[in-house]
């Protein structure tokens, strides 16, 4: 197997750039380069082209095979990090026989390929490196550290329980098995069924968190809508002006609240109009606060009759805070004032829903555990039939558990049997 | 001087099974056993059949082979298995008489061509890499093309009672070294298996007044689908218990017992525990079941199924007695465990040809099985293959998605065995499909082409698939209203979706019955017919959703495998497909399926984890 390498930092003038080689041969190759120091230890080395001209002096760092990321030999070199210093390493690396520049993934692929990393966590790494909010670092970390794969094995290995007494039933019918087995099996589905409902409500929140909430401000045209906007973006970004309707799109600017990616939408002012444009701007508008996990009426007044459109999670602010006296929530875009109090009252809301608990982080995942629950379903109303369809039950069982693999790994059919014999004692 | 097609070594249920099959194919074919007598022999327990076994029998008795037929002939108690669940999971079975299996199995071989030799293989003969016959203990040569080695447990066999022990391959009977020593020189590498068998009961001293009894069905099911109904009297088993007493006399005495003792290297199965076994395992249960078999219509030979032993004979005479009913038996043969060499499976072709030399073929518990019925289906497998070989004729396909015997030579030749290998029908997949009731209209249609199946079975095999044919055409014209429905007595909702026959037989609690009330022309069909046709709806909807799994299998062909794929990390590859995918290097699943020994297990391996790695991936 080829050994990799590849820049580990971000490209461009820098104060340090780490260089990371992986593979069997590494230690090998990066002694070609310098005087490689004992494993696990920073040491700092003069690193010299082949011809023995020095390139830099910087740390170089060994790992073990099994003791780093890839769970191959690899080497860091910490150079400088100065464009051509970064380049002339990387072009004398990729001299050398039996290594070549890492393709986009591989240093990870390695990582999965040699069990480091499970698919999950693969995947989590990758949210975690693309994190902007802590909201999204909290989830990523938590499916990286391994708690979606914990969640899982435990799934797993009760319906693999429950799968063997169904089996134990069938293949061990005239050996001395209990007849109640199938209460253990109905309360182990149920259970799985709803532990796995649980995670996959969280999911849809947290599918928020990683692509970001919306918030729509809603309400009539010239009311304020695009003044709040900047003022909450804290530049001009929705063209504002005295003239009516002014914003025939959707303006849209995402921010960092509280931890929580947040888009806030300008929509078009809601009214009757015989503009064409501006009348596919309200449609727009009418789609997409649709969608926005809470809705901002901004009204003169509380007898706006948008407010009748009000859901649950929706706010109604009053416009113009700076040149009057109104009771309740209100805002004024020009001067800002109550524009922090309405952002917490936000980030509140949102928060509340932000789970605390483990989720799945992909479609994958969701769509793997979706379709896992309804064999589950099925399986349940089967063990309540009477009499009890013992293959058809095991078979939706088997259903569910393929559909777990493909979000966790695979179930084996020796496991089945390891688990029926660990449990009775069968055969004559 | 005589050039066989093939000799088969060994009289057991393998090597019988084997050397029929290659009379059928007319092969010119030589049979060696040690003793002529006992060809056919049952040497553990008296029965044929029960769950996955009973499928694999009548797997075997579609290509038509002869162990259902002998079973049929000598059975004394037909259960069918499971009766009360779904028909995929249940399994015929019958208890034999012993003396009329073993007379009907020599009966229906005395009916074929073949040379049956007396003796003991001492040394195969090669020439070239290729198989050339084999040498007796004599020194005297059989010389053939292939050969069929059926060992059973006559490779290094040791008997154990107690600290006794005799090199032999069964009560009685010699072991075959010299074989294993010479095949080891070609490059096989032997483990060590054990099995073991209870000791055998003098049934006039048994109280029989005492115990529960378990007595044969009343509409027995028999296990060739060429019998109607059994040729003997039924006879009722016993059942008593072991109890706390008989506990603590094996406890007491286990360092004893050869397999506690220390004087057994070898695997034991986990499904045929001896009762120190159990006892240890599970030292809360208080109680094991033990089942009082007769072992024939002409002996008082019983064989209490459940308590295999290798304590030293007083011991044995000890516990027995301390079994109710059993207070003052006479053991009549002590029980004892048998060591013996198995060679790994794993990497056998899927005829069961080894890579030691060309033309040289293992079947039965030499392949590391155990069970009369998974060394019955090797047999004849590995004569498919002989006939393939030599014949050039087309084979039967035998896969996971098809048979019990596809299930188990893939099992076989990709996992390898690490205790004795025996079959469950949760080993097979596509459990619902693989029924024991559909078996010929899986496999002889392929038989008969590859020229296995006889012309008599064939014929009776078409009548039946004619009549099949005729009432499912009938189930399929019917159309019947949830009114009518509820006339005759089926509880349907007033949906107003008006339903074919087979419909109506999926829906729980629907019976034969209730169907032909509904239609005359169903109602004339013979009873096995309609039979048939009910047990096949049961399972429609899901046999259409697991072929719709495996059609998704062959979409997936087209799925490309990157050239850097790593097989050695796809869990549930045997290290020959490994070596074999990873020189071919295939680069899609497709032409990974072209190369010979590639399983659809191991694409369906690849494939997940080609799936598993196929993401958006960080640096």
């Amino acid at each position: 197997m080829d050994a990799i390498f590849a820049q580990a930092t971000a490209s461009g003038r820098a104060g340090v750039s780490i260089i990371r080689l992986s593979g069997p041969q590494s230690h090998d190759i990066a002694s070609k380069f310098c005087n490689i120091p004992v494993i696990g230890k920073a040491v700092l080395r003069s690193v010299r082209d082949r011809g023995g001209k020095l390139i830099d002096r910087g740390l170089v760092l060994c790992f073990d095979q099994g003791a780093s990321f890839t769970g191959e030999k690899t080497v860091e070199f910490h150079l400088h990090g100065g464009l051509a210093t970064v380049s002339k390493l990387l072009s004398e690396l990729s001299e050398c026989h039996g290594c070549r520049l890492a393709r986009p993934g591989e240093f990870t692929r390695r990582a999965l390929d040699n069990g480091n990393l499970d698919l999950n966590q693969v995947e989590a790494l990758s949210d975690l490196i693309d994190a902007e909010t802590e909201a999204q670092r909290k989830q990523a970390i938590m499916v990286l550290d391994g708690h979606f794969s914990e969640l899982g094995k435990v799934w797993k290995k009760n319906l693999l329980r429950a799968v063997a007494l169904l089996e134990a039933s069938i293949d061990f019918s005239d050996d001395e098995i209990p007849t109640d087995l199938h209460l253990e099996v109905r309360s182990i589905v149920e259970g799985a069924e709803s532990s796995i409902a649980s995670v996959l409500d969280r999911s849809v929140i947290a599918s928020k968190i990683r692509q970001g909430f919306t918030v729509a401000i809603v309400g009539a045209p010239n009311v304020g809508k695009s003044t709040l906007l900047n003022s909450i973006a804290g530049k001009d970004v929705a063209i504002t002006s005295a003239t009516a309707g002014t914003t025939r799109d959707v303006i849209e600017v995402r921010i960092n609240l509280n931890g929580l990616a947040v888009t806030f939408m300008d929509t078009a002012g809601i009214r009757d109009t015989d503009d064409d444009i501006e009348k596919l701007g309200i449609s727009m508008s009418y789609k997409r606060s649709e969608v926005a996990d809470i809705k901002v009426f901004l009204v003169n007044d509380d007898q706006d009759e948008l407010v009748a459109t009000k859901g649950k999670s929706d706010l109604i602010v009053l416009n113009k805070a700076d040149i009057r006296e109104v009771p309740g929530l209100a805002v004024s875009g020009k001067t800002g004032e109550g524009v922090s109090n309405l952002l917490n009252l936000i980030s509140n809301k949102l928060l509340k829903e932000t789970p605390t608990d483990v989720v799945a982080i992909r479609e994958r995942q969701v769509a793997g555990l979706a379709a896992a629950n309804t064999f589950l379903a099925k399986a349940k109303e089967l063990l309540h039939q009477e009499p009890l369809p013992y293959e058809l039950a095991s078979q939706e069982l088997y259903f569910a558990c393929t559909q777990l693999d493909f979000v966790f790994g695979r179930i084996d059919i020796e496991s089945v049997l390891d688990e029926i014999f660990s449990s009775f004692c069968l055969g004559k | 001087m005589k050039h066989f097609d093939v000799v088969v070594v060994g009289g057991g249920h393998a090597g019988c099974e084997a050397i029929h099959a290659a009379c059928r194919y007319g092969l010119s074919a030589a049979l060696v056993t040690l003793d002529v007598s006992k060809t056919g022999a049952m040497s553990c327990n008296p029965a044929i059949g029960g769950l996955g076994k009973g499928h694999l029998v009548r797997e075997i008795d579609a290509l038509d082979g002869i162990m259902g037929k002998a079973a049929d002939v000598s059975g004394i108690q037909f259960r069918l298995l499971n009766r009360s669940k779904g028909p995929a999971v249940q399994g015929p079975r019958t208890q034999s008489d012993r003396k009329l299996y073993l007379q009907a199995i020599q009966q229906i071989l005395a009916q074929e061509k073949f040379t049956q030799v007396e003796g003991e293989v001492s040394e195969l003969l090669s020439k070239e890499g290729r198989v050339d016959g084999v040498m007796l203990s004599d020194g005297s040569k059989l010389y053939s093309r292939t050969v069929i080695l059926t060992a059973g447990t006559f490779m290094r066999g040791i008997i154990h009672i107690g600290d006794k022990r005799v090199s032999s391959g069964r009560m009685g009977e010699n072991a075959a070294d010299k074989l294993s020593q010479q095949m080891e020189v070609l490059g096989a590498k032997f483990g060590r298996l054990k099995t073991g068998t209870p000791p055998r009961l003098n049934g006039d001293t048994i109280n029989w007044k005492i115990l529960e009894t378990q007595p044969a069905d009343d509409e027995p099911v028999m296990l060739s689908f060429l019998s109607n109904s059994p040729s003997v009297r039924q006879v009722t088993c016993g059942i008593t218990h072991t109890n706390k007493n008989t506990h603590e006399i094996i406890q007491e005495n286990l360092n004893k017992s050869a397999m506690y003792g220390g004087h057994i290297e070898g695997v034991g199965p986990r499904y045929c525990p001896s009762i120190e076994d159990k006892i240890i395992r599970f030292p809360d249960k208080e109680s094991h079941q033990i089942f009082l078999e007769p072992e024939g219509l002409s002996t008082n030979n019983i064989y209490p199924n459940g308590i295999s032993t290798s304590l030293p004979e007083e011991y044995q005479k000890q516990y027995v007695r301390s079994i109710l009913g059993l207070e003052n038996v006479e053991i009549l043969q002590p029980g004892y465990a048998i060591e013996y060499d198995f060679m790994n499976p794993k990497g056998l072709s899927e005829d069961l040809e080894t890579e030691l030399l060309d033309g040289l073929f293992l079947a039965g518990q030499i392949n590391g099985t155990t069970g009369y019925e998974e060394a019955a289906a090797q047999g004849l497998v590995a004569a498919i293959g002989v006939a393939k070989k030599i014949q050039g004729v087309t084979g039967v396909q035998f896969d996971r998605s098809s048979s019990y015997i596809g299930v188990m030579i893939d099992d076989l030749t990709t996992r390898g065995a690490s205790e004795p290998y025996r079959m469950f029908t949760s080993r097979a997949e596509f459990r619902l499909k693989l029924r024991a009731d559909n078996a010929d209209q899986r496999l002889t249609e392929q038989g008969w082409a590859s020229g296995c199946v006889s012309a008599l079975r064939y014929k009776a095999f078409s009548k039946k698939m004619e009549s099949l044919s005729n009432c499912k055409r009938v189930l399929s014209e019917m159309s019947v209203s949830p009114n009518q429905a509820r006339k005759v007595g089926i509880g349907l909702g007033l949906d107003g979706r008006r339903r074919n026959g087979h419909e109506l037989l999926a829906i729980p609690g629907v019976s034969i019955k209730h169907l032909s009330d509904l239609e005359p022309l169903f109602s004339e069909a013979p009873i096995a017919t309609k039979g048939q046709a009910a047990r096949e709806a049961v399972y429609v909807t899901y046999i259409q959703r697991q072929d719709r799994d495996i059609e998704a299998l062959s979409k997936d062909l087209g799925v490309e495998i990157p050239p850097s794929f790593n097989y050695s990390l796809v869990s549930g590859l045997s290290t020959e497909m490994i070596s074999k995918l990873s020189t071919a290097r295939p680069r899609s699943l497709g032409a990974a399926k072209n190369i010979e020994g590639i399983t659809p297990a191991a694409l369906t391996a690849v494939l997940l984890r080609l799936k598993s790695v196929q993401l958006k991936q960080p640096v």
